[in-house]
């Protein structure tokens, strides 16, 4: 809402500085936008006539005007004339026109015609043009800082002829050589205020003005709607009939001879400084009295309406109709219309037909000040696609009860700027006139909510000085506030008044009893914990969207029919690249690995912990899926797949998950078939009846295939991972209990295994593990070796084997007797045979 | 004999201050005291002399014996002293060499300031609470007391699944669940992400994080949310930041207001980050509205509450001097490393 301060005090006397009134108005509810100061920044620039015309020499397109800018002393006046030589290049100037005339050594916001805008405004000084002394510039609005949207549309090409309508010729005698800021009052603040959706009421500068003399103590002036001279009956020209409840209220009034002109000075100006462009007379009242009351209006032109009668109804369904912009839109039988005997001639509180607007030739005037249910425009604007001021101020809510007094207004401003003759009476359908119920609120219960100790007749003074009226005794008030307050329903709402009155700022600072254990649930315990882990591991943590492409599951190579396709769909994406939740991180994490190598990145180790969605298919309209999921992505020097499983398996230690198995996977689209794994942990589950050993998959690993990796752009290897964070919480075990340090020695025994190629080390390992008691402590790789003398096709594998007893130090015997087993078996299963060292 | 006594003791003094090593050092003492030194055999050719000879030698052979042993002491002293020297010297290293490299990994700047956050909160007694993403209409409108004409709910505005869900616009649906599982008192805070139909530039993403808080007890007041949350921004921003409560609209609380800090960089004086006004917008806030309450089948006459959002991107961004949103959705390493 923009408020011009200067037309904000024709209401209330606030005499404050712009900034201080700024500042207490947010601190009364009303928050800030913006605020600036209209009229500075022009400096010697006055108010001249051109007295005479003549062409310039050598320029067909410049003439010579000569000024008469009173007695106001500049460089370049004629010592014989007292006239000032002015080039101009303007094609709107006449003998007789008054014009803002910026002098030598003059300061405008600009920008020049045709020029863009300057920082700082621009320096007018004496030049030639074309070998002709101009000893200063005519301006126009846009020169002088006004703009575009709020130039009439008459003055936009060309200098400000501030008598258009030599009306005012007289007055600007009187003020010639004036300051063209004084001349025309052009000094105001413009402040854009915040109005948040629960207070359409202030969308106004009555309701601005109310809120401003609560702020500040000081009266509220209604404006003057009584018409001096009335004359016919409105009855003997129209007939409303209101056929549809959507309709609250509708008032007609009538204007007859009707004469289409400009609106005088203060009224464009009023209009200019609260962002509207001024059109004409019966216009810009219709305008002025919106930003005044709040209320929107719709003049006809009274020659245009068949029958002399206005029905209010729905429309039929596919009729077309022209609205004033000239669009032909189909309507349906959901949207309110204005009709006259024949056919639609307005769009309910949104806008008129193009058959029925007001032109120059306009006689009689129709004016509409009506009330609709805001849920009707809202259904009909969005149908339309057509938002208007008057829709989306009807959308937020109007009272109806402002009706009246607005139409009566427009009629006082038509009779005080002479726009024509009012015709007595109005035309008044409210079959259900709106009252304000009371509200009831306790004066313990606003103290108790707010924490202080206000007496009643503090907060009598608070609601009072917003016109509500307050009833009751003791603890109870009874609250009416005024009906254009529709927020003032409960007593929290009263709560609220008493508080912003008070001042936010004075209630006291006080910390809440009772002691709380802060806590986290174990799913957030156990995240935290992979964060910090992965971290402490050198891996940066990524953080992306989550919804996704459908496509990216395409290029990371998952078939048709798996489940990573059962997407969560948005039906109103901003685009398809974000127009399903992801199923799986990893596809953005090759993403990401492919913005970061195209960017030179020589090397990146990522993790991103996320939620994935997946459809649920049994309850469509039932929440989905969610679950977190952690990802990893490697690429660069250094990097491997045995880097990568090496994080992953520490990442697994620290949270209690030890007994893993990396069983290889060649189908997974994601990853070179041969280069690809399915984490597994093993788990003891305490089941009814008996513990079991269960093997859970915890995600899967692998080096990218090289098609995928060339899809998201990364031209080296690159390794990923992808974990699903329930299994990890159901098998975390983050308690740590001691076991006492080892008191006897170990032994330890190096073997080498000469093995087939496709043997695998977890194959060997567990061979290992089965064959011997509970004296093997450990089993440790420590080198791989082919070549001579190892035979093609073989390959030679050193382990590292811990014996120990924790009550004893073990016999050479024993160890003996356990390693013996081990190695039979490693002959007898895997056709393992130690080689010489 | 006593001459040759003294000769030796001359003899060995010599030696050892021409000593240049260890080796020459126990040649002298080889010489001198060995099995066959020269000491030794004076010592071993006594046999022949009478009592009081032997007596008198005896004596003159061991002082000069210890003698020499005292000064073969310190010249081994001296020369390992000296050869260790040579040692350090050899082994002298370049300390402006750079180090190895030890990479720590960093967090994203989301994660780094939602800790911050959450660090404040729990030092209060908050506990940590979550709720999803994919969220019911119901708890993110209807039950926060936006009906159903409200705008945020347009097309427009809110990420829709179907007619009954939709992807959370607010962390507030988190109040809904909490007051629907839980009794008084209640202290919660829920960190969380969010969306809206926002097409990304400088200052928007279509999806952003939130922090939403919730106390809910007996005798709670305006004033307490105003002790909590000026607390927070103390802890948050520094000690000396002062906070600024403007009324503002919620739906679900009643008063409402907005919580400004003074400007952390500047102090409140102005400047490019409080865009000159000194203040800084940083949270919504208010009185919990009871149809709010009510939905958690609260008794609302009994208990009150305080409810309060801020956007987690709009505090790191403030904090770190982020000029673009969209910087924090790229993660290039070279940005996220600098918030290591």
């Amino acid at each position: 809402m923009i408020v011009s301060l200067e037309w904000l005090k024709d209401y209330t006397d606030v005499n404050v500085s712009p900034e201080t009134f700024c500042d207490r108005m947010i601190m009364s509810g009303s928050n800030l936008e913006t605020m600036e100061i209209a009229g500075t920044d022009i400096t010697n620039v006055v108010v001249g006539r051109i007295e005479k015309i003549e062409n310039h020499p050598d320029a067909d397109k410049l003439v010579i005007c000569r000024l008469n800018i009173g007695d106001k002393e500049a460089e370049g006046k004629d010592e014989e004339t007292g006239l000032l030589q002015i080039v101009t290049g303007a094609k709107n100037v006449f003998e007789g026109a008054y014009v803002p005339v910026a002098l030598n050594n003059s300061h405008i916001p600009g920008p020049l015609h045709g020029q863009p805008k300057q920082e700082g405004g621009v320096d007018i000084t004496s030049g030639k043009l074309r070998g002709v002394t101009s000893y200063g510039m005519l301006c126009s609005f846009g020169e002088l800082g006004f703009e575009d949207k709020v130039v009439p549309i008459d003055q936009r090409d060309g200098i400000w002829i501030l008598n258009l309508d030599r009306k005012n010729d007289e007055e600007l005698q009187a003020k010639l050589g004036m300051g063209i800021v004084e001349a025309m009052e052009l000094t105001d603040a413009i402040i854009d205020f915040e109005i948040t959706p629960n207070r359409p009421d202030c969308l106004s500068m009555i309701g601005m003005a109310r809120e401003a003399a609560a702020t500040f103590g000081t009266k509220l002036a209604y404006p003057e709607t009584q018409c001096k001279d009335e004359t016919d009956d409105v009855n003997d020209y129209i007939s409303v009939e209101v056929r549809n409840d959507a309709c609250k209220r509708y008032i007609a009034r009538i204007i007859k001879d009707v004469v289409i002109e400009d609106s005088p000075w203060w009224l464009q100006r009023r209009l200019i400084h609260a962002g509207m462009r001024p059109i004409n007379n019966i216009v810009d009242i219709t305008n002025f009295v919106m930003l005044e009351y709040g209320q929107p209006m719709h003049a006809f032109d009274i020659n245009t309406v068949a029958g002399r009668k206005i029905i209010v109804d729905v429309a039929k369904d596919g009729e077309k109709f022209v609205t004033l912009d000239g669009v032909e839109r189909t309507l349906d039988d959901r949207m309110l219309m204005i009709n006259d005997a024949e056919r639609p001639i307005g769009i309910a509180g949104v806008k008129g037909g193009l058959d029925s607007e007001i032109t120059d030739d306009t006689k009689t005037v129709i004016l509409e000040s009506a009330n609709f249910y805001s849920n009707s425009v809202r259904t009909t604007s969005k149908r339309l696609t057509l938002r208007t001021e008057a829709s989306g101020r009807y959308e937020k809510g109007i009272d109806p009860n402002l009706t009246e007094a607005a139409a009566d207004r427009f009629c006082y401003l038509v009779e005080l700027i002479g726009a024509g003759k009012v015709v007595k009476g109005k035309i008044d359908i409210y079959p259900n006139p709106e009252e304000a119920k009371p509200v009831h609120a306790r004066v313990s219960r606003i103290n108790k909510v707010l924490g202080i100790e206000l007496t009643r007749e503090q907060m009598v003074s608070y609601l009072e000085s917003l016109e509500m009226k307050v009833e009751g005794e003791g603890d109870d008030m009874y609250v009416t506030a005024p009906t254009v307050r529709q927020d003032i329903e409960i007593e929290e709402d009263i709560v609220e008044e008493v508080a912003r009155l008070y001042g936010y700022d004075e209630l006291p600072v006080t910390i809440p009893k009772g002691n709380n254990e802060a806590s986290q649930s174990y799913s957030r315990d156990i995240r935290d914990a992979v964060r910090d882990s992965l971290c402490a591991m050198g891996l940066n943590e990524i953080q992306t969207y989550s919804f996704v492409s459908p496509k990216s599951i395409d290029n990371v190579r998952i078939a048709e029919d798996s489940w990573e396709r059962a997407f969560v769909e948005i039906l109103n994406p901003l685009g398809e690249d974000t127009s399903v939740m992801r199923t799986i991180l990893t596809p953005q994490m090759l993403e990401v690995m492919g913005r970061n190598y195209s960017r030179n990145l020589p090397s990146m180790k990522a993790f991103e912990i996320g939620n994935t969605f997946t459809a649920n298919f049994i309850d469509p309209m039932a929440l989905p899926y969610e679950n977190y999921d952690l990802s990893f992505g490697f690429y660069g020097a250094g990097t491997d797949f045995f880097e990568l499983k090496g994080v992953i398996v520490e990442l697994l230690n620290k949270l209690g998950i030890r007994d893993l198995k990396f069983v290889a996977e060649s189908e997974y689209g994601i990853y070179h078939p041969g280069r690809c794994a399915r984490i597994v942990a093993k788990h003891m589950a305490q089941l009814e009846n008996g513990p079991l050993l269960e093997e859970v998959e915890l995600g899967i690993m692998g080096e990218v295939h090289p098609q995928v990796a060339e899809k998201f752009g990364i031209g080296t290897k690159a390794y990923c991972a992808e974990l699903t964070f329930a299994n990890l919480i159901d098998l975390a075990d983050m308690t740590k209990i001691f076991k006492p340090l080892p008191k006897y020695p170990a032994m330890t025994r190096d073997i080498a295994l000469v093995v087939d190629e496709t043997t695998q080390v977890g194959q060997i390992e567990e061979v290992i593990k089965e064959s011997a008691d509970e004296i093997l402590r450990g089993v440790k790789l420590f080198d791989i070796y082919r070549g001579i003398p190892i035979p093609p096709g073989k390959k030679s594998l050193a382990f590292t084997l811990t014996y120990r007893r924790d009550d004893r130090t073990l016999t050479d015997e024993e160890v003996v007797k356990v390693h013996k087993v081990v190695l039979e078996n490693l002959e007898n299963k895997l056709n393992a045979v130690l080689r010489e060292m | 004999m006593k001459e040759a006594l003294q000769q030796i003791l001359e003899d060995a003094k010599k030696r050892l201050q021409e000593a240049q090593s260890l080796q020459e050092a126990e040649d002298v003492r080889v010489k001198m005291l060995g099995k066959k030194g020269q000491l030794t055999s004076i010592l071993k050719s006594m046999g022949g002399l009478s009592p009081e000879e032997r007596k008198e030698l005896g004596m003159q052979a061991n002082k000069a014996k210890g003698e020499i042993e005292a000064m073969l002491n310190r010249t081994f002293e001296q020369l390992k002293e000296k050869a260790q020297e040579a040692k350090f010297k050899a082994e002298k290293i370049d300390v402006t060499e750079p180090g190895k490299e030890f990479k720590l990994g960093t967090k994203h700047p989301v994660t780094i300031t939602i800790e911050e956050i959450s660090k404040v909160f729990k030092s209060m007694g908050f506990t940590l609470v979550e709720g999803p993403e994919v969220e019911t209409v119901y708890n993110n409108f209807d039950a926060l007391n936006a009906g159903p004409n409200h705008p945020a709910r347009d097309w427009t505005d809110t990420f829709y699944i179907n007619d009954d869900v939709l992807l959370r616009t607010q962390t507030s649906p988190v109040q809904v669940r909490t007051l629907k599982s839980q009794k008084p008192p209640i202290r919660v805070f829920a960190p969380g992400r969010c969306f809206r139909c926002d097409t990304p530039d400088a200052t928007h993403s279509p999806m952003f994080h939130q922090v939403e808080g919730l106390v809910v007890d007996e005798g709670i007041t305006m004033a307490d949310l105003k002790g909590v949350l000026d607390s927070f921004a103390k802890q948050m921003f520094g000690e000396e930041t002062r906070t600024k409560f403007r009324p503002h609209h919620f739906p679900f609380t009643e008063p409402s207001a907005e919580m400004d800090v003074s400007c952390f960089k500047c102090g409140g004086k102005g400047c490019r980050v409080c865009k000159g006004s000194g203040w800084i917008e940083i949270l919504g806030c208010g009185m919990v509205h009871p149809s709010v309450l009510k939905v958690g089948g609260i008794d609302t006459e009994k208990y009150t509450g305080f409810a309060f959002g801020m956007g987690v991107e709009r505090v790191a961004m403030l904090k770190h001097e982020i000029d673009d949103i969209r910087l924090l959705y790229e993660n290039d390493m070279r940005f996220i490393e600098q918030f290591k």
